[in-house]
């Protein structure tokens, strides 16, 4: 029976507190679509998602009416493109992008992921093509993602793709320069990448999928914040507990919202991602969290901690609460998307190595960072390969999604206006790791990969 | 099947008897209401069974809160598993 409490406790969590269904991503196989000719192959990958994701997006917006809670995004992930391209050159790569575009234009979807390549122990030909079209292909398209895997705990750390995609990112900054260098925020370099991943810029449609799958993602950043707001001076067991059950709850609608989405799109149900994904506006944000718990601003000494315990709370209240869990699942830092985040850079707390040391203990990475417009391609390289070290040696998935604000110093702000937000120019060292860079080549996989 | 029907906003003369003549018109069948008025606000709680629900679930969602407007109140409607999957196992 319905208990009064429980119906105003949603309520609340939905009306004042922001949960939301983050995104339903629809993964979709484009192996069927192979072809030895670019326009053909184009004319196939759009027929296929047009046709298999015809009525994503008017079944996510029923299901968000009958529950009465929002579902931000609906998305579609496919096959790396990199797998299906093999034999393209760059202009045929480039086709792809705008085959995407137009499919993700009819189907009405909010973003399309997948223009991707797996090179975390070396690269093809078509990897090297489409990575070398990666910057027009984000320029010249609007919706469409981009993420490169380029080392993995079992395969070591591809230094010659770091190197390669440090030149990419500088080139998608400068050619989106007029656009606040937004290609940056479509492009993610990515450590042990996951396979099912419904967030954006990351999402693709992994190798071992079914033809089509249905991954959903949550959030709720706001309803624990208050959660814990509301238990008061308890201590660290208590209010791990007060999360748990929190993330219990959230997951719970997750599960229910991804088993009618597939069920009415006639699609398996793939996973649950359980993440904590903050958006700039008021009461959603992972920062003010860690402030809750106790931190005068998110940055201070302790805030690794407070992380940490939160997102392995997280973890644990939502395991239970879905049949499959997967994706990145854990609480997600991006900088601009968190106005707690963009609160703490702008007052000098929250520093890229602390960022760097949070990302330790969370899912993702160094997440929508603004770095100056002059960083070299050598520094941009030796941030990925700092973050990637960290996922690799800790076998979990991190990632680098860092905009260069060109002809922008410390101090200056970029806004991409949207769930994107806005954000300082954070500093750098500018010390050259260059030669380290230079050298190419692969650092080997860690001793403790050797688990047969 | 049931909807859980919320109704909010400054109190007036029949605001139960509006919402229920319009659940009574798409064939909800009103099962429980719980109400309150604390001071000029006035809150409810409607749960309704949806089983013959003569017109689609999302319209009759829609229909309700256009009520809502119309009278200036706040009036949201929730198939009931929402609350059901979220609080019992």
């Amino acid at each position: 029976m319905l208990d009064t409490r429980d119906i105003l406790e949603t309520i609340q969590m939905i009306r004042q507190e922001n949960l939301d269904i983050r995104t339903i991503t629809m993964g979709i196989s484009l192996f069927d679509c192979v072809s030895d000719d670019a326009d053909r192959l184009c004319d196939k990958i759009y027929d296929k998602i047009t046709k298999t994701a015809e009525h994503l997006v008017e079944t996510g917006c029923d299901i968000e009416k009958k529950y009465g809670i929002p579902i931000v995004n609906k998305r579609i992930s496919v096959t790396p493109v990199s797998l299906v391209g093999g034999n393209l050159s760059p202009n045929g790569f480039l086709k792809v992008a705008h085959a995407l575009q137009r499919a993700a234009d009819t189907t009405g979807v909010n973003f399309i992921g997948g223009y991707s390549a797996l090179v975390h122990k070396g690269m093809t030909v078509g990897d090297r093509n489409l990575i070398s079209v990666i910057p027009e292909a984000l320029a010249e398209t609007e919706l469409v993602c981009s993420s490169v895997n380029v080392a993995t705990t079992k395969a070591g750390i591809n230094m010659d793709a770091i190197r390669l995609m440090g030149s990419t990112i500088r080139r998608a900054a400068e050619l989106t320069a007029d656009r606040n260098s937004i290609g940056c925020a479509k492009l993610v370099v990515f450590a042990n990448v996951p396979e099912d991943n419904p967030f954006m810029a990351g999402a693709f449609h992994g190798v071992g999928e079914p033809d089509t799958v249905i991954n959903v993602g949550v959030s709720g950043p706001g309803v624990v914040s208050s959660a814990i707001k509301r238990a008061g001076d308890c201590d660290l067991s208590a209010l791990a507990d007060i999360i748990k059950k929190t993330a219990f709850k959230i997951t719970r609608v997750g599960q229910l919202v991804a088993s009618e989405a597939a069920d009415r799109l006639g699609v398996p149900f793939g996973i649950i991602d359980l993440s904590l994904a903050p958006t700039p506006a008021v009461g959603d944000s992972v920062a003010h969290i860690l402030e809750e718990m106790g931190l005068e601003t998110c940055g201070a000494h302790g805030t690794t901690a407070c992380l940490a315990m939160l997102n392995d709370a997280v973890k644990k209240g939502g395991v239970m609460a879905s049949s499959h869990v997967g994706g990145l699942s854990g609480a997600f830092i991006p900088v601009s998307e968190d106005a707690g985040m963009i609160a703490a850079v702008e007052k000098g707390v929250l520093t890229m190595e602390k960022l760097e040391a949070m990302t330790a203990v969370c899912s993702v990475g160094l997440d929508m960072i603004v770095i100056p417009g002059d960083t070299t391609e050598e520094v941009i390289c030796g941030i990925i390969a700092d973050e990637i070290s960290i996922g690799v040696a800790n076998t979990k998935t991190t990632a680098v999604r860092v905009i260069p604000a060109i002809g922008k110093e410390i101090g200056e702000e970029l806004d991409f206006g949207g769930l994107l937000g806005h954000a300082p120019v954070m500093a750098l060292k500018t010390q050259s790791p260059a030669k380290f860079i230079h050298r190419g080549g692969r650092i080997p996989a860690p001793i403790h990969s050797l688990k047969n | 099947m049931k909807a859980v029907i919320t109704v909010t906003g400054k109190d007036s003369v029949g605001i139960i008897a509006k919402v229920a003549t319009a659940c009574a018109e798409y064939d909800a069948n009103i099962v429980d209401i719980s109400q309150s008025v604390l001071q000029d606000y006035f809150a409810m709680i409607m749960l309704a069974d949806i089983d013959r629900l003569s017109i689609d679930f999302s319209l009759f969602v829609d229909k309700l809160s256009e009520l809502g407007k119309a009278q200036g109140l706040e009036i949201h409607t929730m198939h009931e598993d929402i609350f059901n999957t979220m609080h019992h196992i």
